[in-house]
């Protein structure tokens, strides 16, 4: 690639190109589940479109040839691909550390000792601490009961186990149980993450928006939690971004440790990064991996500093947040380039805080669910 | 933070999901684990390298120190401040002490 022109900003500013550590691999868009603050993309990929298990398995060697260490198997729902444990033992033999994301529907005790040796650790979703609660946010009846009985066959496999409990209005106040409920799965680790409020989340701001109240005694919670669980399980929180001070390193900074491959193989710096439509992305069908991340116009728009405008250009904190998130500064100033409106500094902050505060003090219990308009069966 | 220290009768080990890995990319060593990779200086690799699940902390000890050629109080120093660290993050599980395996 000695002839290939010095990569370039969306400005033409020349900039460094890193090397990629993690992989976030969505095998599919298909999920038995419907949560309505689905990370998915409002347009959903096709199961005819999906890449084949022989495809990802080349696409992992590109991705260990490229650097890449860790690989998330995520979805959609990984296990309604029938063809799951092909494809992770595909990226272990690739030399990735193989994570699998799951909701645990479509498991079973045969499939996840078919993962057994080719899966490094599982990460559990939970939607609530009860069916009450976890069925109604995953619009999904028994989706509670069948995930307490995997989390029982993974501990009896013996596989790692982290909860990841995604926390908003309706659930916030239970996240003591939540913890609790990963310290009797024997989690090392358990994962509180606040709604991100794009995509799917965005149609939902009004029931899940948390308040400020809820997050102040959150993050009590997790404060004496830590102290009281030091040595036993860790406890990674990832609070409301609207109601820090400064928004948070996206990705750690567009196109710098991490890369995303849709199902259809469409090469991605994150996973919203097709709500920003003046960037093309390439697919890995079409262009190798390495090529996508070195050379790619898409990675390289947002890559270091040269792009900011004020008042990040001249912040100390650029090098630390990157702005923050550019799918964020999309949907909410209309302009990928802006300042991350989570942030403090930025013009619009007062006004996003403003309608969060509105958005929490709504009583709205309505959910617009995650739908796939269903495919014809041939 | 914890700031007891690992008993030597301690043995520590990697748990599950945890495991050392030659970056042939970067010439680099480091250790994975769930939602986390750690780049091992030379002393750090040499560490995780001696567990082996059965010998214990002041067995490991002494095969660094014999190594080496360092003076026992130095390679203690070292393997209980890199250790401790790990155990906190449950990277490391002490079997034979509280923090041992769930």
């Amino acid at each position: 690639m000695r002839d290939d022109p010095a990569p370039r900003d969306i400005d033409g500013n020349p900039v460094r190109v890193g090397l990629p550590m993690a992989m976030l691999a969505e095998l599919t868009h298909r999920c038995p589940l419907a949560c309505p603050y689905c990370s998915n993309p409002v347009e959903l990929t096709r199961a005819s479109a999906e890449l084949k298990a022989a495809e990802w398995a080349g696409v992992f060697r590109q991705a260990a040839d490229l650097g890449v260490l860790q690989v998330h198997l995520s979805g959609g729902e990984p296990a309604s691909r029938r063809d799951l444990a092909e494809i992770a033992a595909a990226a272990r033999d690739a030399g990735l550390y193989v994570n699998l994301i799951t909701s645990g529907i479509g498991l079973t005790e045969a499939r996840l000792r078919e993962l057994d040796g080719a899966v490094d650790h599982i990460q559990l979703s939970l939607q609530g601490i009860d069916a009450e609660m976890a069925d109604w946010i995953s619009g999904y009846g028994g989706s509670f009961a069948r995930k307490m009985q995997v989390a029982e066959w993974v501990r009896a496999i013996g596989f790692p186990l982290t909860l990841n409990a995604v926390v908003h209005r309706q659930n916030l106040d239970r996240l003591p149980e939540m913890i609790d409920l990963a310290e009797r799965f024997g989690c090392r680790r358990i994962e509180v993450a606040t709604v991100q409020f794009h995509g799917w989340a965005d149609l939902n701001r009004r029931p899940l928006m948390p308040t400020q109240a809820q997050a102040n005694r959150a993050r009590e919670v997790v404060d004496e939690a830590r102290r009281r669980l030091q040595g036993r399980m860790v406890i990674d929180y990832v609070p409301a971004d609207h109601l820090a001070a400064f928004p948070k390193s996206c990705m750690g900074g567009w196109g710098s440790t991490g890369l995303n491959v849709a199902p259809d193989g469409t090469v991605l710096p994150c996973h919203a990064a097709q709500t920003i439509k003046t960037l093309v992305f390439e697919n890995v069908r079409e262009v190798p991996l390495a090529r996508i991340w070195h050379d790619g116009a898409a990675f390289n728009a947002f890559r270091g500093t040269g792009w900011m405008p004020e008042p990040c250009a001249s912040c100390e904190r650029r090098e630390i947040d990157f702005g923050g998130c550019r799918c964020q500064a999309m949907a909410l100033a209309g302009d990928a380039r802006a300042t991350d409106p989570v942030c403090s500094r930025s013009a619009l902050h007062a006004r996003l805080r403003a309608a969060a505060e509105a958005e929490a003090a709504s009583d709205s219990t309505v959910l617009v669910y995650r739908r796939m308009t269903r495919e014809k069966r041939g | 933070m914890t700031a007891d220290r690992i008993s030597g009768a301690a043995v520590p080990y990697l748990p599950r999901g945890v495991r050392l890995h030659d970056d042939r990319v970067r010439g680099i060593r480091v250790l994975l684990a769930p939602e986390r990779v750690i780049q091992l200086d030379p002393v750090g690799h040499a560490i995780l390298s001696e567990l082996d699940g059965k010998r214990s902390l002041a067995e490991v000890i002494a095969t660094l120190c014999a190594r080496y050629d360092a003076p026992p109080e130095q390679i203690e120093g070292d393997v209980q401040d890199f250790l401790r660290d790990l155990a906190d993050r449950r990277m490391v599980f002490l079997d034979g002490e509280a923090g041992g395996p769930a």
